[in-house]
């Protein structure tokens, strides 16, 4: 049977073999390499159970009385932080996101510009942000609605943008035969085929922007945090107990109202 | 100062060198129904295109009324497209629109922004496209969604759309190709008795030679971008569709 080995089929040439088993070589050693150089200490390694059963015991039973008086308002704070710092994100992300959907901006250099603006939001991280505005406005909810706002507009800019650009040309080619200016164009042939977009992106961002927002004032950007850091500092682990179950309960409620929104959206 | 539209020279390349339509040079009379018949790929779409300036003509005229379109940017491109209808292969309805919205949408180059914004068309407006709706026999769908309509459907509503436009000249770009052959037939009957009637004159893109013979009362057969066949459906003979779309035998 000749033909039989003739017409054996192999998935890969022998080059892509290779090929294929450098590229493992090259993942396992770059573990390898990662795993050594952040020097683990056996001895801390060893006996972090105990460490972390001291620290739940230190925290059960949690000081629920403390919601009152420090918690409650350090929370609707956040809250506060974040749903300004999403509104805020928007009046920048939609221009942004026009100039980059190139089927809205035809002019490849502003494209470049505008995704460079959105790039650069999204490559710092909103504690980075924080402290810039904390440096700027000094230590309060302030500084953490900017920095909510800031590092959301990449995200959002990036996720509207990419709805445009998906968005037929038919009706929009419609608007032109019609006679209609621009902004009637936008308005009645873009933005009813982006809407559920828009508004899906907007509670999702919300709903992450919620737990950000819960961690800003580790570094003095109002909110929860601000309550947490103390908590830990002053060794407080009841309380830093009840913080942490205050924001988990927060942010199982916005999961399920964002869901729910969602549902009769689209 | 002539009435209807005029074409002079008409020509457009894509890519340099390899022109789509070649020196078009058209008479259209102020009323009736004309069919672009000719292979695809022949220019057809372009040369329906280059008269609203969706596609930029390379070189030409295109006059409506004694006005050249082909200089105009900007307001007076709008102004002069609004007085253009355009029914199109796809429908290119916003779906997510209910079928009233699309309608007025016709009006969008007569009413002002805001009006659009808050849905406050003009009662006339309104009027208007309850009035096509009847006429394009969908009476009671004003308050559905466009994506809950069938082809034949939205075609319908396409049609009132440009419509709605009172306009001075009608364009339809393949209005029957995506849809089943009974109702193209009935787009067809109802394209050419509403624009009879409201005295528009109508370009029509079309494969089916049938259907333009039918409810055409000119034809023009276009070869390789070049108009090869200019008359009435009567004068349409089988040597002609040999020259429009090539080859033998598939005629019988």
């Amino acid at each position: 049977m000749s033909t039989s080995l003739d017409r054996e089929w192999q998935r890969f040439t022998p080059t892509q073999r290779i090929g294929r088993w450098l590229l493992w070589l090259a993942i396992v050693a770059a573990c390898v390499w990662a795993v050594r150089s952040i020097e683990i200490i056996p001895e801390f390694l060893a006996d972090a159970p105990q460490q972390m059963a001291d620290l739940l015991l230190r925290m059960w039973p949690p000081d629920l009385g403390h919601y009152r008086i420090g918690v409650h308002d350090a929370l609707i704070e956040t809250l506060h932080i974040a749903t300004l710092g999403t509104v805020l994100s928007f009046t920048m992300a939609v221009p942004l996101a026009l100039l980059t959907a190139r089927n809205v901006c035809p002019w490849a250099p502003v494209n470049a510009l505008a995704n460079l603006l959105l790039v650069a939001s999204r490559s710092v991280n909103s504690l980075v942000w924080a402290l810039l505005f904390v440096a700027v406005f000094g230590p309060g909810a302030l500084a953490g609605v900017l920095a909510i706002a800031f590092r959301s507009v990449g995200f959002v800019g990036k996720l509207l943008a990419e709805a445009i650009e998906e968005t037929p040309r038919g009706p929009m080619e419609a608007m032109a035969a019609v006679g209609a200016p621009w902004g009637h164009g936008m308005l009645k042939g873009m933005w009813p085929q982006v809407q559920p977009a828009f508004w899906g992106i907007a509670l999702f961002r919300w709903d992450i922007n919620v737990r950000e927002s819960a961690v800003l004032g580790l570094v003095g950007a109002g909110g929860i945090g601000v309550a947490l850091d103390d908590a830990i500092n002053f060794f407080h682990w009841d309380r830093v107990a009840t913080i942490l179950l205050a924001i988990l309960v927060v942010v199982v409620i916005a999961e399920i109202v964002v869901t729910q929104i969602r549902k009769r959206l689209i | 100062m002539s009435a209807g539209l005029s074409l002079r020279g008409l020509s457009k390349a894509y890519v340099p060198g390899k022109p789509v339509l070649r020196d078009i040079t058209l008479d259209f009379a102020p009323e009736g129904v004309t069919a672009i018949i000719g292979p695809s790929g022949t220019g057809k779409s372009t040369l329906i295109r280059c008269i609203n300036r969706l596609v930029e003509p390379s070189g030409g005229q295109v006059l409506l009324d004694g006005q050249d379109l082909v200089p105009l940017r900007g307001r007076e491109l709008r102004l002069a497209r609004r007085r253009i209808g355009m029914v199109f292969q796809e429908y290119n309805l916003v779906e997510r629109l209910s079928v009233m919205e699309n309608l007025l949408s016709g009006r969008l180059g007569y009413v002002p922004l805001w009006r659009a914004w808050l849905r406050k068309y003009p009662a006339e407006d309104i009027a208007r496209a309850f009035e096509l709706l009847d006429a394009v026999g969908l009476p009671d769908h004003a308050t559905r969604r466009a994506d809950a309509l069938s082809g034949g459907q939205r075609q319908r509503v396409g049609i009132a759309r440009a419509l709605m436009q009172r306009p001075a000249l009608l364009l339809a770009d393949e209005p029957t190709s995506s849809l089943d052959p009974r109702t193209a037939v009935e787009v067809m009957e109802l394209l050419t008795t509403l624009t009879q009637r409201e005295q528009v004159p109508v370009i029509i893109n079309i494969h089916n030679v049938e259907l333009a013979k039918r409810y055409c009362g000119r034809i023009i057969g276009m070869h390789q971008g070049a108009v090869v066949f200019d008359g009435p459906p009567e004068a349409l003979e089988a040597s002609h569709l040999q020259l429009i779309y090539g080859g033998e035998g598939w005629q019988e």
